[in-house]
């Protein structure tokens, strides 16, 4: 018993040191060397100044100013955002894209609440898209475009949700639908030796070319 | 869905061609033979055993294993408690995170030290990057190599020609760590950096985004950490997301790669099994009888999370694929794994005890979730935890010699081995500890105010689901949740000012996550101990097979009946309801 308690107490400290400071300490070293641009978060800069992380999701929105020049805030004082018109539009987020508070939306799939979401992502969904694509109906728009991604910050869209917003971004932008669809193909990321994940459109990546 | 079909074939292609080569070496390892490392590790091997002063080679008998073994976790218990306990003074704390509360920390320690990484708090809002590496990430190492070592010493149980001895403890916790834990995991962590999983010590980093908003990124050494919680079959997550935020799992490949590391060493130990009782037919018997559960409830997951959900049809979404969409259940998912990668990774994460998620589990559908629920159901015995799920399912392989020696009316006997009234006392128990453990709790969680506190869809089916899910994962050691279901609330995130946990559930969770770890694995060491004694007779006509298909669907039959019998009335309550009802709540 007393030979147990004694190698015990030795195995922690060793184990503590080894595994627990060693090992990290040792991995960040080294891709601070070998990978430094996507050990430190995959960060993309536009014109010199850092504008996120090609890996994560942010919004394109702008406040909403009331008729007294001040945000409008909504039941729990959050400003209240519009999407900006002229930007490719993430998927919704339970976050509020928050890079470093992050949770599930966890609606369920037989909760009241969930239609009720669903329903007024599918509403804000036709409101800005349907002028701008005439033929757009409830049942042509993408799952992804009006449920909450897993993370909160999915940083992609799927193709099809892209194409319905090209028409937005061609009339506001004044350029040809050809050209945005250009743009989209040229930041879409496939499936990985085409064989893993789902191919989807880095939002970022494009509002940034869209940009330049 | 064609395409999603392709995907998860081509994945198990892989982890099929992986059981072999790994299941040899790791049998290597745990003989004490030569592998290709011996040269670079070896001498590091030998100084370990200097630094603990232990005697490698001194066999120990069951009750000896099971001291070191005990005791060796126990006072990790308490190590761990005292550094989450004192997190404030620790370095690597850029945020200046305080400590979490005692009771939320009570529950932490419990679930990392038992290999669960149940998780009532969010890892970036709430514990510093000393106590994620220095306190977590060891665990994730060590309760995976206990894990292990307790599954090797059953095998040589098992095994064993004759004496008491079931190996070294010591030895073995050094060997799994040096020769397999720890080389994957550093190589698993640099693939997972070059794939865009951060390993950095840096403060938060805020950021003007382009339309001139901010936004912060959370750092932190993450790949060194993913890498060992999906090898170990940990499961916790850095980031309160865990695998679905993108600085976790930042591609298809990586996660695809992650997937392979949960299941790789689960699957190789069957072979690894075979070998080391000298008949490779048993080890794959066990493999067919785990695969088959497991396709099945991959299939399920993912036909059903394909269809969309009942919320979603009653809203008027039209869930069906076409060109550019993968149509499905998108809620709680990510675009770059879609549906078919987050189906496949709730099978992987629920057959083991991994519980790590690339998706929001509580969304699910329905009968989606009934799956993850039936993997619980069935005592994590589909593959399951490292050496745990192997362990347990050779529990279940003695139950079922001893039904089908009942039904031909002959004396019970495995691999020459005769199976007495001792063993068989010791393997109910064993086998049943982990479902009357969860019946209990989740009883008293559904039954109690105290327990309906922390439950977020209200007095529902998906509130019940919630309260059972969670006892389900904490009694089974997986640690993956409905995620509404809370023990801990922090106003102030990030950070822990003003934070409180919800005591009942905390303290249940606990001690529901150190005795369902503890006490089956005392009563696997003691059927070693038993095994280990006992004279081979050579087999005889009589004797009844145990790695021909009959076997494997004998098998199968008694892990479904014992799990289906167990659990079948609870699930009907939850998930299965929702996935009948076109109502909702």
């Amino acid at each position: 018993m007393r030979k147990d308690l004694v190698t015990s107490l030795l195995a922690i400290v060793v184990t503590t040191v080894f595994l627990g400071l060693v090992y990290p300490l040792a991995i960040t070293g080294i891709s601070q060397v070998l990978f430094p641009g996507k050990a430190n978060g995959s960060k993309v800069s536009l014109n010199g100044r850092v504008v996120g992380s090609s890996l994560i999701g942010q919004p394109f929105s702008h406040p909403v100013f009331g008729k007294n020049g001040k945000p409008k805030l909504d039941d729990e004082e959050e400003e209240i955002l519009a999407p900006d018109k002229g930007y490719f539009q993430p998927r919704p987020s339970a976050t509020g894209y928050s890079g470093n508070v992050t949770y599930f939306g966890n609606a369920g799939p037989n909760s009241a609440e969930a239609r009720e979401e669903v329903r007024e992502y599918m509403k804000s969904y036709l409101q800005l898209e349907k002028p701008f694509d005439k033929s757009l109906t409830s049942e042509g728009i993408p799952v992804d475009a009006v449920t909450q991604s897993a993370s909160g910050v999915d940083p992609h869209i799927s193709e099809a949700n892209a194409l319905v917003q090209a028409h937005r971004i061609a009339a506001v932008r004044r350029l040809s639908l050809s050209q945005v669809a250009g743009l989209i193909s040229a930041n879409t990321d496939g499936r990985l030796l085409g064989l893993f994940g789902e191919p989807g459109v880095n939002v970022l990546e494009l509002n940034i070319a869209l940009v330049k | 869905m064609f395409q999603g079909w392709v995907q998860i074939a081509i994945f198990i292609a892989v982890l099929v061609a992986l059981v072999k080569p790994v299941g040899i070496y790791m049998a290597r390892v745990f003989t004490n033979q030569r592998v290709f490392l011996s040269p670079v590790v070896g001498p590091i091997e030998r100084i370990a055993y200097k630094a603990l002063r232990v005697r490698p080679d001194e066999g120990q008998d069951w009750k000896g294993y099971a001291r070191s073994l005990i005791v060796f976790s126990l006072l990790f218990w308490v190590a761990l408690y005292l550094i989450l306990r004192t997190q404030s003074i620790h370095p690597f704390n850029p945020e200046g995170f305080k400590s979490a509360p005692w009771d939320l920390n009570f529950n932490t320690t419990s679930s990392f030290i038992t290999n669960t990484n149940w998780q009532y708090y969010g890892g970036e809002t709430t514990l510093s990057y000393f106590s994620q590496m220095a306190g977590l990430a060891v665990q994730n190492f060590v309760s995976a190599a206990v894990g292990i070592a307790v599954v090797v010493a059953l095998i040589r149980g098992i095994a064993a020609r004759s004496g008491q001895a079931i190996g070294n403890f010591w030895q073995d916790l050094v060997r799994i760590l040096l020769y397999v834990l720890v080389p994957v995991s550093i190589v698993g962590a640099l693939f997972l950096v070059s794939q865009g999983v951060i390993q950095n010590l840096s403060h938060a980093t805020a950021i003007h985004t382009l339309t001139g908003g901010s936004q912060i990124l959370g750092q932190g050494p993450v790949a060194s950490q993913e890498a060992i919680k999906e090898l170990g079959t940990n499961g916790g997550g850095f980031f309160n997301v865990n695998s679905a935020f993108p600085f976790e799992n930042s591609t298809g490949l990586t996660n695809f790669f992650e997937m392979l590391l949960i299941l790789v060493i689960p699957t190789a130990l069957t072979y690894t099994y075979g070998r080391m009782v000298g008949s490779q037919r048993q080890g794959w018997a066990i493999f067919s009888a785990m695969a088959a559960l497991f396709i099945v409830g991959v299939a399920v997951v993912y036909i059903a999370e394909q269809h969309g959900t009942v919320a979603q049809h009653a809203a008027g979404l039209h869930t069906h694929a076409f060109d550019g969409s993968t149509g499905g259940n998108m809620e709680g998912k990510e675009q770059r794994f879609g549906i078919a990668n987050t189906s496949l990774w709730t099978a992987v994460t629920t057959v083991t005890s991994c519980g790590a998620v690339n998706g929001a589990f509580e969304s699910l559908t329905g009968l989606g979730q009934a799956v993850p629920f039936a993997n619980l159901g069935f005592s994590e015995v589909i593959f399951g935890g490292v050496g745990a799920g192997l362990y347990s399912m050779l529990l279940y392989v003695i139950l079922a010699v001893f039904i089908g020696g009942l039904m031909v009316g002959r004396t019970p006997e495995y691999l020459g081995k005769k199976i007495g009234a001792r063993e068989i006392k010791l393997v109910s128990l064993g086998v049943l500890v982990t479902p009357l453990v969860v019946l209990l709790s989740s009883g008293i969680a559904s039954a109690t105010r105290l327990g309906t506190r922390s439950i977020y869809a209200g007095i529902n089916p998906q509130g019940f689901s919630e309260t059972l899910y969670a006892y389900l994962s904490q009694a089974n050691n997986n640690g993956s949740a409905l995620a509404g279901y809370t023990g801990f609330i922090q106003p102030n995130a990030p950070g822990n000012a003003g934070a409180y946990g919800i005591s009942f559930a905390d303290l249940l969770g606990g001690v529901v996550m150190v005795g369902a770890r503890f006490l089956p694995i005392l009563f696997v060491l003691a059927v070693a101990g038993s095994l280990a004694g006992k004279k081979v007779s050579p087999a005889g006509l009589g004797t009844m097979r145990t790695d021909n298909p009959t076997f494997v669907f004998l098998l199968v039959g008694v892990v479904i009946l014992v799990g289906a019998l167990t659990f079948f009335p609870a699930i009907l309550l939850g998930p299965v309801v929702q996935s009948l009802t076109t109502r909702l709540f």
